[in-house]
């Protein structure tokens, strides 16, 4: 037996003793006993992946009871990736957890729906086969959907959004089935290997592909299948947000790399050119609400939904370059896909797991009431500084390098005789850079509000920072995303091996240099630049400081008056404030302001009242009506069903006479 | 990696540090003089600078350590913009080419330190600065990537060395139509991005009309010294930029000091020029109210993007 086979075994088997544990123990020694094993849970996973990304391969075959029906498990190089990836989040998610669950998400059926989310997971990228793709793919939709649940018994709002939840991931669900079974038809096999590189002429390729594709992209949180994210994430706990929002959505997008570049390549232009259009309106339309959100689980939420949208439209421009002949940007824009997603992973967990430890120490989502929190919890304001400068995508973070690589791509994807590629390029450009400099406006709100400057309530005030556990978790994410911005060169080369594209290598001391396009950068090299040009001003810094230091605790500017309210402060809202008001038309907010006059003077105002409220556009336009028709014929069809027994027994009789004559005939 | 661009790149740092407050001098008095005032003369800055490095920074109540770390956060990324960005020499450092992506990124890292200054400090004002300038910086993004694009396509690269080097070379280029709307719509980035008129008037005493300054209100002593250098040096370095773009004459092709002492003479000269144009448009134009900032910043960009469809005409 391989060490990969025994990795997957090991999994299997952890999960198992995860659940165990997770129903036996009691109280506290349950989250150790769970977390633990949930943790080595995804230890194995990680390690499994690892392993395939390095070259090992195996397949491991599962009898069913149904005859010539077997589970497959055979994970390929790509598939290692996704598992090392889902595995590192998972161990993580798990370590935070030990600290993080109380009360309602302590409970035995969270830990083990979290162990079979885990393994549900990690399961999805080893497939083999159609059957077995399928199987942990729901595996994983139903594990995560009774997670999403976990505070339902006190917040409506959590049993709102898993209802939206479970709608949304089965739909996904049934599309998914449905594209398979054409993609089955169409190459006459399930299993992944024999289906790759499925000729995209043939009939029924078309379906698939469009099936498969809306399949995928509901799971990936793109829009205008993203209606799940801002509700599901904020309602679920802080680690199984993490969990969903940094590994569950990469699986979304895995599938879409799947089916776009393993098991249909060389589609149509008109695939590429929709999936580069879905990806670049996700990421535009998800970046504009993450800006003006004040909920920070609801702006990660949107942000994942953007950055889901980024690695959708690198995919759609690698289709789009290999079919129009541009090998070397499309090479650059598919490793790119990759490095969003890594990078995504790392930092979205990391944001998630310090939005978990703000609300726990504060129990609040709102940023307009956080403020300061850097006093009390420097290790979560540390480690959400760094994950913020990755959604960012500012040096030195994986983020940058991820954004940097989707950029040299677009740029040396040039082709004017190519009407196609000439239109679609600079557009997508454009959008990917108004994303890009929202995503700055929405992380320093997100940052700058929540922990800097002077709290904004009580509770902001009264924050302790996270126990260990979490800490620890929180630092080792923040870590990975420094490690994948200094040094990220060996990940780059690695995806660009997993993936089949060439003329990526490491340059200098862990650097990327894209020979397909004649692109360097060595982020190692960049810091070492920074560090000798700001050696001498650092110097001098600390002289002066040391000659005179600071007076600190004076009274802030106040117009020459005394105005210490914190309420006096800017809060998200207001900082968001420009942002709403330019994309207006966009985000469609309402406003209402009441102003109380005092007496009868028109002039005089004794309060002003305002409220904004902002709801999704495409969530009114789009689902309201569809939601309303569902209703309503859900309305007629229990006109059929009015609990009369007399009725059901006539139902039965008629369908047993139809079947009869059925028989007979 | 051969220690001659990098020597190179330490030069250009030093000559930026030193032109940087002459440039800002220059401005002022060019300024004060087409106002009828006398004005202080152009090493004002470099006095104002020497004065606040002696002075105790007074640090509001309430503010975390980022009010120390931001204004030093800035300054850093001010001087790796100048080592990066070709003023004196177009000579690319071998793992670090003065792309134009890591110039851009490097320059918000500063945008964001100065951001976060300014929200921690606790007031209404810095909290409006910042958000003010954020959303400034973030509709810049799309006019900036565009231009580029439109710049390096004639190149094949992003690495700004090798495109003033391409047009110092080629100077018909300069005139073509993709390079002056591209130059013009950059010219319009860097305006924004360094917050002078007709998007932020730096001379302002009212604070609900400030940007930068708002944000800066709580800074003060040496702290304020380094945000001020730190934002002069962010202006004379984009304004070198463009002046290198417009004018590419004079930038040094190699390492060896005759050039490079002309590149620096050139640098000067070109800085003295824009800074001198700077201030005459800026004494004829106003403020631009901030809601109609983004139609300017829109038209940047539809330059920016006739410039793309330039260049494929003439490629």
């Amino acid at each position: 037996m391989t060490a990969l086979a025994g990795g997957l075994l090991a999994q299997g088997a952890l999960a198992t003793l995860a659940v165990l544990v997770a129903v036996s123990a009691r109280g506290r020694a349950r989250n150790l006993l769970a977390g633990v094993a949930c943790a080595a849970l995804s230890a194995a996973g990680a390690v499994s992946g690892a392993l395939a990304l390095s070259g090992a391969t195996v397949t491991l075959r599962m009898a069913t009871a149904l005859p010539g029906a077997e589970l497959v498990l055979a994970p390929d190089r790509l598939g290692g990736l996704l598992m090392l990836l889902v595995g590192s989040v998972g161990f993580l998610a798990s370590v935070y957890a030990i600290g993080y669950v109380h009360g309602a998400s302590a409970s035995r059926t969270q830990w083990a729906a979290l162990a079979l989310f885990l393994l549900g997971m990690q399961l999805v990228p080893a497939a083999g086969d159609v059957v077995a793709f399928l199987l942990a793919w729901e595996l994983m939709a139903a594990a995560s959907t009774v997670l999403v649940l976990a505070e339902q018994a006190h917040r409506p709002a959590a049993r709102q959004a898993a209802v939206w939840y479970a709608v949304m991931t089965h739909l996904s669900f049934v599309l998914l089935l449905a594209g398979f079974a054409a993609l089955s038809a169409t190459g006459g096999t399930t299993s992944f290997a024999g289906l790759a590189g499925t000729d995209a002429a043939r009939p029924g390729a078309t379906a698939a592909f469009v099936l498969l594709v809306v399949g995928f992209a509901a799971k990936a949180g793109v829009a205008p299948l993203h209606v799940w994210l801002p509700r599901a994430h904020p309602e679920a706990p802080s680690h199984a947000s993490a969990l969903m929002s940094a590994a569950m959505v990469s699986l979304g997008a895995y599938g879409i790399l799947l089916v776009g570049i393993r098991l249909l390549p060389g589609g149509p232009t008109w695939w590429s050119v929709l999936l580069t259009a879905l990806g670049a309106g996700s990421a535009v339309h998800g970046i504009l609400h993450a800006g003006v959100a004040t909920d920070l689980k609801r702006l990660l939420a949107y942000s994942t939904s953007e950055n889901l949208g980024l690695v959708v439209a690198a995919i759609g421009l690698t289709m789009l370059l290999r079919t129009h002949h541009v090998p070397g940007a499309a090479g650059a824009a598919l490793v790119a896909a990759l490095l969003l997603l890594v990078s995504h992973a790392a930092f979205k967990s990391t944001l998630f797991l310090g939005a978990g430890a703000v609300l726990r120490a504060t129990g609040e989502r709102d940023l307009d009431r956080m403020g300061g929190l850097a006093h009390a919890m420097p290790w979560t304001a540390a480690t959400f500084g760094v994950g913020s400068l990755g959604a960012a995508a500012l040096p030195v973070t994986g983020g940058f390098v991820a954004e940097w690589t989707l950029l040299q791509a677009l740029i040396h994807g040039v082709r004017p005789a190519d009407r196609v590629v000439a239109v679609v390029v600079p557009l997508t450009l454009g959008l990917i850079a108004l994303t890009a400099g929202l995503a700055l406006v929405t992380f320093v709100k997100a940052f700058g509000i929540a922990f800097l400057a002077r709290a904004r309530s009580v509770t902001a005030l009264a924050a302790t920072e996270a126990p260990p556990s979490m800490r620890a978790a929180m630092v080792l994410g923040a870590v990975g995303v420094l490690a994948l911005g200094v040094l990220p060169g060996p990940v780059a080369a690695a995806a660009a091996s997993a993936i089949g594209v060439d003329g990526v290598r490491v340059a200098g001391l862990g650097g990327v240099e894209l020979t397909g396009v004649g692109a360097v950068l060595s982020p190692a090299a960049l810091v070492g630049l920074g560090a000798v040009v700001a050696l001498p001003a650092l110097a001098l810094v600390l002289v002066v400081a040391r000659r005179r230091p600071a007076t600190t605790d004076v009274l802030g500017w106040g117009c020459g008056g005394v105005r210490t309210s914190p309420r006096m402060q800017y809060n998200a809202t207001s900082y968001a404030e420009p942002v709403m008001r330019i994309f207006d038309d966009a985000l469609q907010p309402r406003r209402d302001v009441v102003v109380t006059h005092v007496g009868e003077s028109a002039y005089l105002a004794e309060r002003v009242r305002f409220a904004q409220h902002h709801d999704d556009v495409v969530e009114v336009r789009l689902y309201r009506p569809l939601v309303a028709a569902a209703d309503a014929l859900a309305d007629r069809a229990r006109r059929v069903q009015n609990g009369s027994v007399n009725r059901y027994l006539a139902f039965s009789f008629t369908a047993l006479v139809v079947v009869l004559l059925v028989v007979v005939a | 990696m051969s220690a001659a661009p990098l020597l190179v790149a330490l030069v250009q740092v030093t000559v930026a540090v030193v032109l940087a407050p002459l440039v800002i001098g220059v401005t002022r008095q060019t300024r004060a003089r087409l106002e009828g005032r006398v004005g202080p003369g152009v090493l004002q800055p470099a006095r104002d600078l020497r004065k606040l490095i002696g002075k105790t920074p007074l640090r509001a109540a309430g503010t975390s350590p980022m009010t120390v770390v931001a204004p030093v956060v800035l300054l850093t990324s001010s001087l790796l913009l100048a080592a990066l960005v070709p003023l004196v020499a177009a000579l690319p450092l071998a793992l670090v080419p003065g792309d134009l992506f890591v110039v851009v990124s490097v320059l918000l890292v500063g945008t964001v330190a100065i951001a976060l200054l300014g929200l921690d400090g606790g007031s209404a004002f810095g909290g409006m600065g910042s958000s003010r300038h954020m959303t400034i910086a973030a509709l810049v993004e799309p006019t900036v990537l565009v231009a580029v694009y439109a710049l390096s396509i004639p190149v094949g690269s992003s690495a700004l060395p090798l495109i003033v080097a391409a047009r110092r070379d080629h100077p018909a280029s300069i005139a073509s139509p993709a390079g002056v709307l591209a130059v013009v719509a950059l010219a319009i980035v860097v305006l924004a991005e360094t917050g002078r008129l007709p998007i932020d008037n730096p001379s302002t005493h009212l604070e609900l009309t400030m940007i930068h300054e708002a944000m800066v209100l709580e800074t003060s002593g040496r702290d304020l010294a380094w945000v001020d250098l730190a934002s002069w040096l962010r202006l004379s370095v984009l304004l070198g930029l463009v002046g290198n773009l417009l004018l590419p004459w004079g930038v040094a092709g190699s390492a060896a000091p005759g050039p490079v002492l002309l590149g620096a003479l050139a640098l000067a000269g070109k800085l003295a020029l824009l800074a001198v144009l700077l201030a005459t448009v800026e004494v004829a134009m106003a403020k631009l109210r901030l809601f109609r900032v983004p139609e300017l910043l829109a038209g940047s960009f539809v330059l920016a993007f006739l410039a793309v469809t330039a260049s494929y005409l003439v490629a």
